[in-house]
């Protein structure tokens, strides 16, 4: 068993909507993806705490655009696409040179992992107040307090895909946020 | 923040996803982008009239022939291009085939006639026409085609822009086709195929402002 087709079993039942699966994809990426940005972002004089920031910016995208990956092919490219475009984007924020990021072989972002996790920069509570009150309801009960998408979405007095639309988009903007936040 | 507690947040209660749905909201797009774009040439530049003779219809064939080539080709890619990592399995370099097929016939078409016709070969009667509308009725089904590329995740900007422009210049010129009454090869090969060109050169430079996420 190769790490790419342990990663493409675990998206495919990820995205069939097994939790269990997503939750062991995303363990298994954020050391790879941690990994990745500290070689380029410590090597350049930064801090662990803004890669870490930068993973979980990264996290969070790959969590919200998982619907972009083709389950014909293979899985390694699609993240290293993501993790490059989001380092550059970062880059780009903090002013910094982008011509140190050469386009690579997309299997070295699986060459190495890392498992020391340090608490990044943000504070989720106050990321979360500042999205529009049912947006941040919907993230709040279906995502921090476990309801199901029926029972929050009785409690915000919307239907269930509004509650799922509204989840969505907070993770989206939360993303956004943190990349507005994360400090050179 | 602890990456632990974001990953129990992200994983918690996952819905399944629909992987195909990003191409069909593409495919969507070029469809309605295609229909409005017909009905901007009826109604507003109208139909040519000779569309009942045999000639004409020869004519108009042989336009489609090129423009419906490129959007059946720039549409192939841009649905790869849409997806993160998309750029590196697809090479678009085949998108070309149509415009040099196009130059040969011209070129071929030009050699076989005296050098005094060339000149009404290549400018025809409507060239400042057909360099105006085409790029102008192509950003219908360009706006059509970002709003859905949008919501898809282009790492390549720059070339999914160029692409999507590509599209829409080639659905543009698929319309005016019915409208236009300069037939002759040379003057296609340079004036659809220039917009075509100026179309897809829009969508590079709009492609990095309006396709960030």
């Amino acid at each position: 068993m190769t790490k790419e087709s342990d990663l493409k079993e675990l998206m495919a039942a990820s995205l069939l909507g097994d939790s269990i699966a997503h939750r062991s994809l995303l363990t298994v990426l954020s050391g790879y993806l941690r990994s990745y940005y500290k070689s380029k972002l410590v090597r350049a004089g930064r801090t662990a705490e803004e890669a870490e920031d930068l993973m979980q910016e990264a996290l969070i995208v790959i969590h919200t655009q998982r619907h972009t990956y083709d389950p014909e092919q293979p899985l390694t490219p699609w993240l290293y696409a993501i993790a490059r475009y989001k380092l550059i984007d970062h880059l780009r924020r903090t002013r910094a040179s982008t011509a140190s990021v050469p386009l690579e072989n997309a299997e070295n972002i699986l060459a190495s992992d890392d498992s020391v996790a340090t608490e990044s920069q943000f504070d989720l509570t106050r990321l979360l107040e500042r999205l529009p009150e049912r947006m941040r309801l919907s993230v709040q009960y279906v995502k921090l307090d476990g309801l199901s998408v029926a029972e929050a979405a009785d409690r915000c007095g919307i239907s269930k895909s509004a509650v799922k639309v509204n989840v969505h988009r907070g993770l989206k903007i939360l993303a956004a946020s943190i990349a507005r936040e994360t400090k050179a | 923040m602890k990456t632990n507690e974001l990953i129990s947040m992200l994983s918690s209660q996952v819905d399944p996803v629909d992987t195909r749905e990003v191409v069909r909201n593409v495919r969507i797009a070029i469809l309605v982008g295609a229909a409005v774009s017909l009905l901007a040439v009826v109604f507003v530049l109208g139909v040519r009239t000779d569309l009942n003779e045999i000639h004409a219809q020869n004519f108009v064939f042989a336009k489609l022939a090129f423009s419906l080539s490129v959007v059946i080709l720039a549409s192939h890619y841009l649905v790869k291009y849409i997806r993160p990592g998309g750029e590196f399995r697809a090479r678009f370099a085949l998108t070309v085939l149509p415009f040099l097929a196009a130059m040969v016939v011209a070129a071929i078409n030009l050699a076989a006639a005296p050098r005094s016709h060339w000149e009404t070969m290549v400018f025809g009667s409507y060239w400042l026409e057909c360099l105006i509308a085409i790029p102008t009725v192509a950003i219908l089904p360009f706006v059509a085609i970002m709003w859905a590329v949008r919501l898809a995740a282009p790492t390549d900007l720059l070339r999914t822009g160029a692409l999507a422009g590509l599209v829409a210049g080639g659905v543009s010129a698929t319309a005016y086709a019915l409208h236009c009454m300069d037939d002759l090869l040379p003057f296609v090969a340079l004036w659809y195929g220039g917009t075509i060109v100026l179309c897809t050169i829009a969508g590079a430079a709009l492609g990095p402002r309006l396709l960030r996420w």
